[in-house]
């Protein structure tokens, strides 16, 4: 089959779509190893192997990305690129292979891109501030079986950017909530809440992603199958939040009391 | 950020101001087709209408007002997102390809600015009078209307019988005897209900409302109003078309004298 891949050396060099003769597949090959089969005879020939971002290679660390005939992480359903096989294409077909594209995740080379802005957006609010240690008694805080079901849906979210990717807004809303839903179904996330959406909210639009328009396109892209039932979740929270923080009365004491 | 700065300034406060707005213009939107489907009726009831929204005299104005301060708050909303959202998709796709989003979903952009353009249109044919001024309610030759009867809203008697009123039956019906005029209208609001299709279904979404759990029955919900709301519409100018609405005759007139 032939692959035709986007090439860019760098951030400020121009890119091109090149094609690549893929040959001695196996189809039971995932997608990377297949790339890894062009890059051995790219290198053999004395040719700059094709960049491309990848580590767990099961599906959980959302380090892969790659669109693939313009749908990011590949024709399937609820599967990271490194989880799409072989199988799923004919002999014959021509494979579109494109970085993720977004203005918040600028290109470093090829099929790679910078997706700090997501860990920005995680330190804005994507944890809850509690002291480190053992673990607590896991009774101590009891959390219906419905509501723990829904939290762990968020919870798979695993931060590869693929909702970005499909969004034609670029938007990073499904993303920012499942984190927001995640945390704030969960009795330890309580607490911080309303500083929480407002904040990863806040960052979210400093990146520079773009606004939702309803379509979806972000969860029938995503490889964990984050239901887009988040967003309005925490277009809620987010609505709730703001009314909360504009009229909640502020201690006297608010440096603490220190001297 | 102080409420002011969340709610315009940010992503999600702008599309809550886009839904919060939309509710206001669906509202209006349906209400005023209600309103006008009374044009099926006698005269007495579409004149006696418009008569009594205009007796309302500063409550008219302050329902104008606010509807066109939904309007310009939505545009400005959809312009800025739709800015932002340029921007932030930065390169387009070699390989173009849509997953699951709706074809009402992806026009609402054209869908929106060719029913601004509609409405301009409209305001200036039936509220201005600058257009088709021959068919206008003040100034054609069938301009005047007595009312026969009373015309009550809510068991209250707003307009007397033998009141002189502005003869809006016969406007509307001479405006959509023009072909085009009428034509333009039916693909206007046909295009202003998909326009709504996606809207009504997006605004639960951007409050907060929806989820899985009953997200069918709102898209079956949304699907029905929108086809209701086009077939309502398309009634006027197409019965106007096909012959069954009329203007008054001289006879009508006469009798209305009596
Ligand atoms: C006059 C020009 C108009 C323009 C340019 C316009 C444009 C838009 C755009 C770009 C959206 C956002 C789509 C999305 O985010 O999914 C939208 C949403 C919407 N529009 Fe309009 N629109 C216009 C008029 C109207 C009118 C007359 C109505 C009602 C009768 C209306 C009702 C809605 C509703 C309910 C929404 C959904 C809000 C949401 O996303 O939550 N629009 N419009
Ligand atoms: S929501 Fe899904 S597509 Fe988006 S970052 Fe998380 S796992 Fe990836
Ligand atoms: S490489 Fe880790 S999810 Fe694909």
């Amino acid at each position: 089959m032939t692959l035709r891949v986007w090439r860019q050396a760098g951030p400020k060099a121009l890119g091109q779509f090149k094609d690549y003769a893929a040959k001695d597949l196996n189809s039971n090959m995932s997608f990377l190893e297949m790339l890894d089969v062009v890059n051995d005879e790219l290198t053999l020939k004395g040719e700059v192997p094709i960049a491309f971002a990848h580590d767990c290679r099961e599906g959980i660390c959302g380090t892969c990305s790659l669109t693939i005939n313009g749908k990011p992480h590949g024709p399937g359903k609820g599967i990271a690129t490194c989880q799409t096989y072989m199988r799923s294409f004919h002999d014959g077909d021509i494979i579109v292979v494109e970085p993720f594209r977004a203005a918040a995740f600028p290109l470093i080379k090829d099929l790679v891109v910078d997706r700090t802005s997501f860990d920005k957006i995680m330190q804005a609010g994507g944890f809850i501030t509690a002291r480190a240690g053992s673990a607590p008694e896991a009774n101590a805080a009891p959390v219906p079986k419905g509501v723990s079901d829904l939290a762990m849906d968020a919870a798979q979210c695993i931060g590869c950017g693929a909702c970005v990717a499909a969004c034609k807004n670029a938007s990073a809303m499904l993303f920012v909530s499942a984190k927001v839903g995640h945390l704030g179904l969960l009795p330890q996330g309580q607490a911080e809440r309303d500083r929480r959406v407002l904040a990863m909210v806040h960052t979210m639009d400093e990146e520079g992603f773009g606004n939702c328009t309803n379509q979806y396109e972000c969860s029938a892209a995503c490889p964990k199958t984050i239901s887009h039932d988040f967003i309005a979740r925490m277009n809620r929270d987010y609505l709730g939040a703001t009314l909360r923080s504009a009229f909640q009365p502020e201690a006297a004491s608010s440096d603490g009391g220190g001297a | 950020m102080n409420l002011v700065g969340s709610f315009f300034g940010s992503s999600i406060g702008r599309k809550i101001i886009m839904a919060l707005t939309g509710v206001i213009l669906i509202g209006f939107v349906v209400g005023h087709l209600v309103g006008n489907l009374q044009i099926f009726q006698h005269p007495d009831h579409i004149n006696g209408y418009a008569q009594f929204l205009h007796q309302l005299g500063p409550l008219l104005w302050v329902a104008r007002i606010g509807l066109i301060a939904a309007a310009l708050l939505h545009i400005w909303a959809a312009t800025v997102l739709t800015l932002e959202n340029k921007r932030a998709r930065g390169g387009d796709y070699g390989f173009k390809h849509t997953i699951q989003a709706t074809f009402a979903s992806r026009a609402m952009r054209w869908t929106g600015v060719i029913v601004l353009a509609f409405l301009v249109y409209h305001l200036a044919h039936f509220t201005l009078g600058v257009v088709q001024t021959e068919t206008f309610k003040e100034t054609a030759p069938l301009n005047h209307y007595v009312m026969q009867n009373d015309y009550r809203v809510a068991g209250f008697t707003v307009v007397k019988a033998g009141t002189d009123v502005a003869n809006v039956h016969s406007m509307v019906i001479l405006g959509f005897q023009h072909k085009v005029v009428a034509l333009f209208y039916i693909v206007a609001v046909g295009l202003l209900s998909l326009h709504l299709l996606h809207g009504f279904n997006s605004l639960f979404q951007s409050l907060g409302l929806r989820n899985a759990k009953w997200s069918w029955l709102l898209h079956k919900a949304a699907l029905a109003l929108c086809v209701v709301y086009f077939l309502g519409n398309l009634a006027i100018p197409g019965a106007v078309l096909a012959g069954k609405l009329r203007p008054q005759t001289a006879k009508v007139a006469a009798t209305a004298q009596r």
